[in-house]
Parts: C-alpha cells; sequence; structure tokens
C-alpha cells in the first residue's frame, strides 16, 4: 500500500505551465481528458451514449421516430421529467432523498386547479400560490430533517402517501378536474414559439455559450493558468450550434397535417416549455458551477465533517436543497398539468418521481452525494423519455402499462447500480 | 528565551462528565518552532488540540494568544486568532479539488459574487511552492486521486495560505510510509522556518525527536513536563510518557502514580 503510493509521489513531476496552443497543448488536453475518465470521472458519457444508442434502437425498429410530430412528443413529455430531476439532483448532491417529489407536484398543480376553477381565482394567482405551495412544503421537511433529524426517506416516504390523500380530496370524486381551453398554463406544452423566435433564442444561446467558454478561458490565461485550447472551446461550440440548428429546424416543420384552405392552424416551431427548460437550466447551472452556495451543496455531499469544520452551516443548506427540490417539483407538476391540460386526482403518483429519479441517476448524478450537475438531469430525463415514447409504440396490449412498470423499474436499478460501482472506482 | 510565545496554556481543565481528561496543563509555544505533544493512547492529546480549536469550551485556565489572554467560544474564534487545526482524518472532502479544500469555507468572491476561480487557484499554487511542494501535479486534481502523503500535504499548506500563527497538526505521519513521512516532516520544518508556532502531536519517537525544538509530554491528562529537544535522550521521553517521571523530570512519585485523575 505504502510502496505503492510513494511510487505515484515520485511519477507526478511538475509540469512547467505552458502556453496552451498548437497540437501538443491538444494532446495534453486529451490525455488529461481520458486520465480523468479512467479516474472514474465519467462525466455526461454514459448517458450521452445511452441516449444516442436508444435513440437508434427505436429508430431503427420504428419508422417516425425521429419525426416532427414524434420529437415534439419527446421534448413535451420530457419537460416535466428533467424539471422535477433539476430539483432532485439538490437532493441527491447532499445523499438525500426526496420521494415525495412526485405527489408535491401533484398536490401543487391540484392547488393551482382548484384555484382557477372553483374559486375563480386568476391562473397567475393560483400559479403563484402553488409554487409557494411548493417552498413551503419543502421547507417543513427540509426542517424535520436538519433539525429534528428524521431521516429523509422516512419524511418524505410519510409526505408522499399524505399529499397523494389530500390531491384525491381536492380533486374529489370526479377523478381530474380539466383546466380551462385558454387557460395561458396550456400554452406552456402545448403551443409554439414562432419560427423566427426559434431561431433568434438559438443564436442567443450559442453566442452566449461561446461568450462565456472564451471569456473563461481569457480569464485564466490573464491569471496565468491555462487548461483548455480555443480548439477544444471552438469545437464545442460547433457542436451545440449544429445540434441546435437541428433541432430547431425539424420542430420548423408543420405537424397539423388537416391543415388546408379552412383550418389555417399550423402546429409549428419548439413548444413554449423549452424555453422555460432554457431559462431553468441557466440559472442552475450558474448556482452550482459558479456561487459559493454551490461549492458548499458539493462539500457538504462530499464531507459533512469538513464542511462544518470549515465553518458552512450545514443545516442551513441542507433545508435550501428540500425547498429547491419541493419548489421545482410544483414546476413540474403544473407542466405535466399543462401536458394533459387537466388535474388528476393520482397526480404526481405511481411511477412519476421514479423516473425523475431515474433521469438524474442516469445523467450522472450520484445517490451517494457529491456528485451531480444540472445537465444530468436534462441528459438523464431525454433517455427517460425516449425510452418511455419508444415502448409506449412497441409494447401494445392489454399488459402494456405492466410491462412500461417493469422496464422503468429495470432501467433506474441498472443506473443504480452503475453509480456504485462507478463510486466504487472513484475511492479505490 | 526572551520572546513572547505565540500560544500559551496555563492550567487548562477539561472534563466530560466525571472524567477528568484534562487536569491543570501547562504548554508553550513559539514562533519559528516545532512543539512536539507527546503522550500514551488516552492521554488527552487530541483533547487538547481541540480546546485550543475551540471544538471544546475549556473548565478553567487561560488561553494566552501572543501575551494577552482569550476567551475561544468556537472554531471561529480560533480560526480568527489564527489558530489552524489539521486532524488526524483531515478533514477534506474528496469530490472537490486541491484549490476548492484549501479555500472551503473562505472562498474568494468576484465583485459580481461569483466564486474567483483564477486568484484561488493561482493563490493556491503559491502557497503549495512557497512549502516547495513538488508532489503534487495539478491543483484542480479532485482530493480523491491524492496520496496519503499529498493529502497531508493540501491539509497542511492550507495554514499557509490562511497565513496561521498557530498550526497543529495531529499525527500527521500515522499512516505514512517512509518516504512520505520524510517530505511531510520537512513540510513541517518548512512551516516552522516561515515564522508559524507549530504544534505537532504524535507517537513516533523518531518523528518528534528529529523535528522538535521543544517536547511537551502529557500523562494522564497532565503536563509531566515541557522540556528543550536538546536537553533530552529519546530514553528520557519514553520513560516520561509511560510513567510520567524520568530522574528529576516530570511529576512527583505520588502524581504519577495513577491515582492523579
Ligand atoms: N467526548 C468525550 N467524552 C468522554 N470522554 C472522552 C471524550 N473525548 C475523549 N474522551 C476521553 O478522554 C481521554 C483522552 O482522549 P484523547 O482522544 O484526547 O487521547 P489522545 O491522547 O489523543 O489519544 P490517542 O493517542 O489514542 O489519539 C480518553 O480516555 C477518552 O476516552
Ligand atoms: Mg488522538
Amino acid at each position: 500500500m505504502s510502496a505503492q503510493t510513494d511510487d505515484l509521489v515520485k511519477q507526478d513531476e511538475p509540469e512547467p505551465d505552458e502556453p496552451a496552443e498548437g497540437l501538443a497543448a491538444l494532446g495534453a488536453y486529451i490525455r488529461d481528458y481520458f486520465a480523468r475518465v479512467r479516474g472514474g470521472e465519467l462525466g455526461s458519457i454514459p448517458a450521452l451514449v445511452g441516449l444516442v444508442v436508444i435513440t437508434g434502437v427505436f429508430a431503427l425498429v420504428h419508422q417516425g421516430f425521429l419525426s416532427a410530430y414524434n420529437l415534439e412528443a419527446l421534448v413535451i413529455q420530457a419537460a416535466p421529467i428533467i424539471v422535477m430531476a433539476m430539483g432532485l439532483v439538490f437532493v441527491l448532491l447532499l445523499g438525500e432523498i426526496d420521494l415525495s417529489a412526485g405527489t408535491t407536484g401533484g398536490l401543487c398543480s391540484a392547488i393551482t386547479a382548484v384555484l382557477i376553477l372553483r374559486q375563480g381565482a386568476s391562473w397567475w394567482l393560483a400559479l403563484i400560490v402553488g409554487l409557494v405551495t411548493g417552498l413551503v412544503i419543502g421547507f417543513a421537511m427540509g426542517w424535520l430533517r436538519a433539525r429534528v433529524g428524521i431521516p429523509s426517506f422516512v419524511i418524505t416516504l410519510a409526505t408522499f402517501l399524505a399529499f397523494q390523500g389530500v390531491t384525491l380530496i381536492l380533486i374529489g370524486g370526479q377523478g381530474s378536474v380539466i383546466l380551462p381551453d385558454n387557460s395561458p398554463l396550456i400554452k406552456l406544452e402545448n403551443s409554439f414559439v414562432p419560427l423566427w423566435l426559434g431561431w433568434v433564442l438559438l443564436a442567443v444561446v450559442v453566442v452566449g455559450y461561446a461568450a462565456t467558454k472564451v471569456n473563461d478561458e481569457l480569464g485564466r490565461r490573464r491569471s496565468g493558468i491555462s487548461r483548455a485550447p480555443f480548439t477544444v472551446i471552438a469545437a464545442k461550440v460547433v457542436i451545440l450550434a449544429v445540434l441546435g440548428a437541428a433541432f430547431t429546424y425539424e420542430m420548423g416543420v408543420n405537424r397539423n397535417l388537416s391543415t388546408n384552405a379552412f383550418f389555417n392552424n399550423k402546429a409549428q416551431g419548439m413548444p413554449w416549455v423549452v424555453v422555460l427548460l432554457l431559462i431553468l437550466f441557466t440559472v442552475w447551472n450558474f448556482v452550482l458551477s459558479r456561487t459559493r452556495y454551490g461549492l458548499h451543496l458539493y462539500a457538504v455531499g462530499g464531507n459533512e465533517e469538513a464542511s462544518r469544520r470549515a465553518g458552512i452551516v450545514v443545516s442551513r443548506i441542507r433545508i435550501s436543497v428540500f425547498v429547491i427540490c419541493s419548489g421545482m417539483a410544483a414546476v413540474s407538476g403544473i407542466i405535466a398539468a399543462s401536458l394533459l391540460q387537466s388535474v388528476q386526482s393520482n397526480a404526481g403518483a405511481g411511477n412519476t418521481l421514479l423516473l425523475a429519479v431515474g433521469a438524474a441517476v442516469i445523467g450522472g448524478t450520484s445517490l451517494f452525494g457529491g456528485h451531480g450537475r444540472i445537465i444530468d438531469a436534462v441528459l438523464g430525463g431525454l433517455v427517460v423519455a425516449v425510452i418511455i415514447n419508444g415502448m409506449s409504440d412497441l409494447i401494445q396490449g392489454a399488459n402494456s402499462a405492466g410491462y412500461e412498470w417493469v422496464v422503468t423499474g429495470a432501467v433506474l436499478l441498472l443506473a443504480a447500480g452503475f453509480d456504485a460501482v462507478v463510486r466504487r472506482s472513484r475511492t479505490t | 528565551m526572551t520572546s513572547v510565545p505565540t500560544l500559551e496554556l496555563r492550567g487548562v481543565d477539561k472534563s466530560f462528565g466525571p472524567v477528568h481528561v484534562l487536569s491543570s496543563v501547562n504548554l508553550t509555544a513559539k514562533a519559528g518552532e516545532v512543539t512536539a505533544l507527546v503522550g500514551d493512547n488516552g492521554a488527552g492529546k487530541t483533547t487538547l488540540v481541540k480546546c485550543i480549536g475551540g471544538i471544546y469550551r475549556v473548565d478553567a485556565g487561560e488561553l494566552i494568544f501572543d501575551g494577552t489572554p482569550r476567551t475561544v467560544n468556537g472554531p471561529r474564534d480560533a480560526a480568527l486568532l489564527g489558530v489552524e487545526i489539521v486532524y488526524q482524518d483531515l478533514a477534506l472532502a474528496d469530490n472537490l479539488d486541491i484549490v476548492q479544500n484549501m479555500f472551503l469555507g473562505r472562498e474568494e468572491i468576484t465583485r459580481v459574487r461569483t466564486l474567483d476561480e483564477n486568484s484561488m487557484e493561482k493563490l493556491a499554487r503559491q502557497a503549495l511552492d512557497s512549502l516547495s511542494v513538488r508532489t503534487v501535479r495539478s491543483v484542480r486534481q479532485h482530493v480523491a486521486s491524492l496520496s496519503g502523503g499529498q493529502r497531508q500535504t493540501v491539509a497542511i499548506a492550507k495554514s499557509v495560505l490562511w497565513q496561521s500563527k498557530v498550526v497543529i497538526l495531529d499525527e500527521p505521519t500515522a499512516a505514512l510510509g517512509v518516504a512520505q513521512t520524510g517530505q511531510v516532516l520537512d513540510l513541517v520544518r518548512r512551516l516552522a522556518e516561515q515564522g508559524v508556532a507549530v504544534i505537532l502531536v504524535s507517537h513516533n519517537m523518531n518523528d518528534v525527536m528529529k523535528v522538535a525544538d521543544s517536547i511537551g509530554v502529557l500523562f494522564l491528562g497532565r503536563m509531566a513536563a515541557q522540556v528543550r529537544r536538546k536537553d533530552v535522550t529519546q530514553t528520557q521521553v519514553v520513560e516520561l510518557i509511560t510513567a510520567g517521571r524520568s530522574g528529576d523530570l516530570g511529576l512527583s512519585p505520588e502524581e504519577s502514580s495513577g491515582a492523579a485523575v
């Protein structure tokens, strides 16, 4: 053991800081990257590979899987999963779990819907009440975890059941509350960004990404630290631009087949929820990767005792992640309501939570705490949506729902097993 | 010895309920010196360290920093007084890199309140360089990938970064091989040469005799003696550790009989 580590020390010669330009620098960067991958820092690789492979398989066995029509279905199906998974990343970063995220979302959307329909509240007021309910729920659960010391698994299992009951009581015997046709809440998932605005958005995203990366790198070079060669940055920007353009173009295709001289309401452009996803991604990604708060989340997830000794108020951090998670669950519930144009009495129950946890874990967030990013929720959410969407075409008949549950469970277990194996490779 | 010690403990008492762990302990640590703190298992070394670090509050006695008595009510107070403790278990977050660990809880922030990664990276590099650390390849490595000696190095370099006046190392070489132990001891010496008062807790007599300027021996919660390294032999120190006395040095026979507590 010690002989081994002594060797390690001798190998580690200091490297002089060279300017990161030219082929040598690129080679060094790539070697460094693979060294990190071998060391267990897989990043988004498994999720990306999974996404490409699964999409490829479904595209082969099922004509039209990548059609504009199905792509839209994929996006609006993935949206509520992705948003809930984004919230779960925060909780998982601390090695906690929120089993009630699904039913919290269901409850919040039920409150919003009932306020609009039965109390005649305006949609935005109802929306705010729904979202604030989510935050309050999160605070209460976080407080029970951090101050009272009940394991999060137990707290959220209790609220998972209780909120399901409250939603059932709120919605009542009819089984569902249908949102009014003209409600802006429905537009989120069912109406589309004008084509020109779609392209403008793409330009903003690509230019924003490029500017951030270049600015970071220039700052590093000014400080005499340099890591990423500009060729790598350029490659990333080009990939983002090409994928984004392909998506924007495909979403620009009219999907309303019954358009004719009399019915001219075209279905073209990306769903508005894509804009919401972009905003949420940007905000949370910024928080996690560039703020002191974000860093402290990782620190507490990695070593709670070290964080405490460093003066971090661990209980406050712990409460905050539950607030964020439940708040995001409420947003997710609203998106799901928009998708269904109604709130069911079993909203957010069933496999809603499992899909979101599965998304985060498939994306690369660890169930053991300390490792996770917002991009994980996005990529993992897409993988899950592709699996569900593809399966619903493949498996048909009376038992199809049963098979879907089995496959969902198997995928989650597989992702968790992968996470555990990777974790072991990290610590040794 | 005319200079005022950086840290002086006078008559420190500490008990946990009925268990008296420390009784009227005195200790001085001077700037630029390595003060070793030795003693058998359970003698109270870690407890004493935690009292200095503000983790435990002392029941009685004084903590005197640069000649001024201070109350230390928590780790924050201790940090403000320039005390940095490198614990036995190191307390590093494996999932963070070296820079992030060194700055944890005291991050540099830009004008727009984002993390100032670049200046932190530069300062971390400088701190390691000032200790002539050659064993760390990249300061952006995750701590999980470091060897025991490298981890110890990071933990010690942190104290340079914060310009600590008193650095306490609890068993820094306990888990290390021969080569790495040598490296860490060099580090300890260089730290003292920068004008820091270093307190080194150790079981290892070789280490202690090699780097210490002064040796304090705890015996069953009492300070048996604090002696200059050059005035004693290893045999005498070992006797002080095991029996509480050695010739004229140490506790009186009654005190060291074990009935002290
Ligand atoms: N929190 C506590 N509550 C009660 N007793 C304690 C506590 N912490 C330490 N002790 C007792 O105090 C005594 C001294 O412990 P301490 O950890 O300070 O010894 P040490 O000199 O560091 O030993 P080692 O060489 O094994 O690290 C021991 O008998 C221990 O059982
Ligand atoms: Mg100890």
